[in-house]
């Protein structure tokens, strides 16, 4: 469905179609006519639908392996290595846990107060990014204390900070290499790939098996998927370096480290910088699933919320988080820019500026003595503000969600069902009840004729891939759920994308609510998704909506802002109206900027998947939920973790062929899902 | 523009210096001094009881439990409590890397005591018998729907109804909710073997179960799934149990083969081995803890229904039960 509205716009007027050819949309519909027509005479027939809890040979070997795993923990040479590395993570995380967050013995409360830390905390956003940004960091820190998650807040800002530096020391030299050397990139680029893709949920099991619970797990966990971000930037943006400059500073002699550190990392500074954001932003988009192995921080009071229904409590720990987001990544981005502004500015006294860092940092270790001598200023004080504040706002949010849930259900229920008997269901027959030979013939002609012949090669290596699995109905269920999500999210960002590009009070109003949706973690919302939609797939897909339609929505309202005035303009002059303006102008030529918010569309929609297997979508999400909750299933759940990659593969090179069919030298970073709330 | 940045950083050494102001406002002592006051005077029990890793699997009644103990092991042995958020499956195999002592409610996981109990396995885990918990699973309905059909509670009735029980998941067939993966659950054998025709439909978390539920008996909506008690759910909504033909040894052996309800389940903590040999003081208390599935609602319900912290509800229960509580204490 998503996949012939793609080709539509792709091929959209203004382009020109070869006589001697029927242009792209109509053979996608060709292929689906055919592919209906098979159905209706074979559906029902070799689906390869797998029970829920049924499994397979395949699933038994990989859960046997496992096992021996466990059994054989004792004399595992290797298993003895990580678990070493483990113990040396432990050791650095509990020091830094005694220093901020937890009792440090003898002491009965840490090393620096909270006082100490906020003025830590605001010293250092002055010396990096200014004073707009210590203020920020100042009222960030101390609405952690208010709203009654100090502790929590400190813990995850120690996990985040760990694991940013082990993915910088990391990412960054793998970066240089990668940009160096297509070879180097040939190997890491897929692992970047299958790194990003999968659902952090499904490497918990084995994190665990190999590093234990806490904080070593905790930190390998989001190492994992943090690093791919700055390693992808980074490299982009040394590579992109200027030829002409690079070749301009060979030629009086320098040596290729010279020619690093001097030429390329300083002029990529400001890209690499982007992926130390994005980086940083994957890292607290683990925190929730983190809680499922015990990691410390504010993953815990949001799953407790979750066991507990307590929509309240889930929504303002998930507040810190949010907080936490926007308080990193203002902080980075203006720290990126900070030294130059400062030097620009003409008046800059760098004598100055240093006695000034002097004499606030000694401010600062003042107030680090006073929290360690005042017990008022080491443990955040229960006061007439906090954390009471935090308990009000969980009882409003848990009192406006009870009414809204009360008030909106039926009419939700009925949204749930059309969208079900009218799209969900007939589609997911489709996919799902055609024999599994005949949907692979069909997505793979569809790939063909929209994208391309090398993904329409991806593609049947990917559903071979599937097939083995023993897992093709349930990834045919979740393929299905993913395209409904982001045709739904592709309507939501059309329609508010134009909004916001045409009218700049939408964007002002619309703006911030989306960045919070973004970072807000899904969990947080789950409860009242589940009594408004019940244990459904649409549950997932809302979730998935909610999640990805701020992403769409950006890209589209950012690329039709971008359409210069003056075409508009010459159209509005021609008697066009806005729906003309819109559809004939505006739209067409935002086209790879639309195209790009499908792509991403799929992608964050799928990221999210395994969230359906938590609110009753069954299928591959269910499969990854049930291997980490049950040892016999592990395998299954690994299996499903592969299916939930090709499909990511797959839905990637297929939006991304029917760009690049469009604009071959267009350079689009694709930024993949950031902070796959799972 | 010079004025503006000599006014920037006059104003932050400001913001630093007036916070250390404040500071000498508020002298509240000194930390030293309170240290004994904030550690609890548990000092001299702390030499004997060292820490006591207790797992909390994801539902409220465990966490309840769990609590409970863990209040206890802290304020009246001196221990050093950690609670180990996690999944039953990694739960067990922590006992192996040390970093899990107890699970104190164990609902029957074949495959788990296979490979870690002594007699077939690695030997980390052991029983440490009954917490006095009774697991009642079963098929369960809202309770307006078996007072509106009350012939309903029985499975030989419910094909008559299984049109009423379709939604937009079940294509076609009535949906039966299964539950949260963790589970032991026979469901999708059950429902083939008695010729319902039903599909099961995975809610996939408790959360999501109780949710079902809640908003099923709100809105009078039709609903049959999988449930269990002891849970808090049933001091808001009294779910009312479906006959299965019932349980007889052996009928749930072979897992395709089930066609039978499920037995009442004595709930069971296990612990570490390596733990059990330590000689620590919280050996015999959680040896020894065992309380009804009332008191395990009363505590889930303080948590979950009034919003009370773990802790708290704990601490409650605690002060009004003294009794039972010194029942559990080493001699």
């Amino acid at each position: 469905m998503t996949a012939t509205a793609t080709t539509r716009d792709v091929v959209g007027p203004g382009t020109k179609v070869g006589l001697r050819r029927v242009p792209r949309w109509g053979q996608a519909l060709f292929v689906l006519g055919i592919w209906v027509l098979v159905w209706a005479v074979m559906r029902g027939q070799d689906t390869l639908i797998l029970p829920g809890q049924a499994k397979t040979g395949l699933h038994d070997s990989m859960s046997q392996w496992k096992s021996d795993l466990i059994a054989g923990r004792d004399d595992n040479a290797f298993m003895q290595f990580t678990g070493w590395i483990a113990d040396q993570i432990e050791a650095v995380g509990t020091w830094l846990q005694e220093l901020v967050s937890e009792p440090a013995p003898p002491r009965p409360v840490p090393e620096i107060g909270w006082f100490g830390v906020v003025a830590v905390a605001s010293w250092v956003g002055f010396a990096v990014a200014g004073w707009r940004i210590a203020l920020l960091v100042l009222g960030s820190f101390l609405a952690f204390g208010l709203l009654g998650y100090w502790e929590d807040s400190m813990d995850t800002l120690i996990i985040t900070f760990f694991s940013v530096a082990v993915a910088l020391v990391v990412g960054l030299p793998l970066a240089v290499l990668m940009a160096k050397s297509t070879r180097v990139t040939a190997v890491v680029a897929p692992v970047l790939d299958l790194l990003q893709t999968m659902p952090s949920f499904n490497y918990l099991l084995p994190v665990f098996l190999f590093f234990g619970l806490g904080i070593p797990a905790g930190v390998v966990a989001t190492v994992i998927y943090c690093t791919p971000p700055v390693v992808r930037i980074a490299a982009h943006g040394i590579r992109s370096v200027s030829g002409t400059t690079v070749e301009a500073t060979d030629s009086v002699g320098q040596t290729r480290w010279q020619r690093l550190r001097k030429v390329e990392l300083p002029m990529a500074k400001s890209t690499i910088v982007v992926g130390i954001n994005q980086t940083t932003l994957a890292a607290l988009a683990i925190v929730i699933i983190g809680g499922f192995i015990n990691m410390p921080g504010l993953g815990g009071p949001v799953l407790d919320a979750l066991t507990g229904q307590q929509t309240g409590n889930a929504f303002v720990s998930g507040l810190c988080i949010v907080i936490m987001a926007i308080m990193l990544d203002r902080t980075t981005t203006a720290a990126s820019v900070h030294g130059e502004k400062l030097a620009r500015s003409g008046t800059f006294d760098p004598r100055r500026h240093r006695i000034v860092l002097a004499v606030t940092g000694a401010v600062a270790l003042v107030c680090v003595y006073y929290s360690r001598t005042y017990l008022k200023l080491a443990e955040f004080p229960e006061s007439a503000l906090g954390p009471a504040i935090g308990r009000e706002m969980a009882m409003k949010v848990q009192s406006f969600a009870d009414w809204f849930t009360s008030t909106f259900d039926a009419w939700t229920t009925a949204i749930k069902d059309v969208v079900s008997t009218v799209l969900l269901n007939p589609l997911q027959d489709l996919i799902a009840n055609s024999p599994w030979y005949v949907t692979a013939v069909a997505l793979t002609m569809l790939a063909l004729v929209v994208s391309g012949l090398r993904p329409a090669l991806i593609t049947v290596v990917c559903l071979t891939g599937l097939y083995l699995s023993d897992l093709w109905n349930d990834s045919m269920i979740t393929l299905t759920m993913t395209l409904v999500g982001a045709l739904i999210v592709m309507i939501l960002a059309l329609v508010l994308g134009v909004a916001m590009a045409r009218r700049p009070g939408v964007d002002l109003v619309l703006r911030p609510v989306l960045d919070a949706a973004q970072v807000m973690p899904a969990f947080v919302y789950l409860i009242p998704t589940l009594l408004l939609f019940g244990p459904t797939r649409f549950t997932a897909i809302v979730a998935g909506v909610i999640y990805a339609a701020p992403i769409a929505i950006k890209l589209v309202a950012d690329g039709i802002a971008r359409v210069s005035a003056t075409t508009v303009e010459a159209a509005v002059s021609s008697g066009s109206t806005a729906w003309q303006v819109i559809t004939k102008v505006q739209l067409p030529m935002a086209r790879g900027n639309v195209v790009l918010a499908v792509n991403q569309g799929l992608l964050y929609v799928l990221s999210v998947v395994v969230i359906g297997g938590l609110v009753g979508a069954g299928a591959l999400g269910y499969d990854s939920v049930l291997g980490f909750s049950q040892s016999q299933y592990f395998g299954k759940g690994i299996a499903a973790a592969g299916c939930i990659v090709l499909l990511g593969i797959m839905l990637d090179r297929f939006a991304r062929g029917a760009v690049e069919r469009q604009q071959r030298n267009n350079d689009i970073l694709t930024m993949r899902p950031i902070s796959g709330a799972i | 523009m010079k004025r503006a940045s000599k006014a920037r950083q006059t104003a932050s050494v400001g913001v630093m210096a007036s916070m250390a102001l404040v500071l000498s406002a508020c002298g509240s002592g000194d930390i030293e001094q309170d240290a004994p006051v904030a550690s609890g005077g548990t000092d001299s029990a702390a030499a004997e009881c060292g820490d006591l890793n207790l797992a909390v699997n994801p539902w409220v009644g465990m966490e309840a439990s769990v609590t409970v103990v863990g209040r206890v092991a802290e304020e009246e042995l001196g221990c050093t409590v950690n609670y180990v958020k996690t999944k039953e499956e990694i739960s067990w195999a922590g006992f192996g890397s040390g970093e899990v002592d107890v699970i104190i409610e164990d609902w029957g996981h074949e495959d788990l005591e296979k490979q870690y109990f002594a007699e077939s396995g690695d030997g980390t885990a052991a029983d440490a018998g009954p917490n006095g918990n009774e697991g009642i699973i079963g098929w369960y309905v809202p309770p307006w729907l078996a007072e509106e059909y009350p012939d309903i509670t029985n499975w030989e009735n419910l094909n008559n109804y299984a049109s009423e029980f379709a939604t937009s998941e079940s294509g076609g067939q009535g949906q039966f909710l299964g539950a949260d993966p963790s589970y032991v659950q026979f469901d999708e054998a059950i429902v083939e073997n008695l010729g319902l025709d039903f599909k099961v439909v995975f809610s996939g978390s408790e959360a999501a179960s109780i949710a079902a539920f809640q908003k099923a008996e709100e809105n009078k909506e039709w609903l049959i799934g999988y449930f269990y008690e002891p849970q808090w759910l049933f001091a808001e909504v009294p779910l009312v149990r479906v006959e299965l033909p019932p349980y007889e040894d052996g009928c749930q052996d072979d897992e395709s083969d089930v066609d039978c309800d499920y037995p009442v389940t004595p709930l069971k903590k296990i612990v570490s081995t390596e733990w059990m040999d330590s000689g620590e003081p919280s050996i015999d208390l959680v040896k020894n803890f065992e309380w009804t599935n009332e008191d395990q609602n009363q505590v889930a319900a303080y948590i979950a229904d009034e919003g009370m912290s773990a802790e708290d509800a704990a601490d409650q229960w605690i002060a009004d039960n003294p009794d039972k509580v010194q029942a559990w204490m080493p001699s």
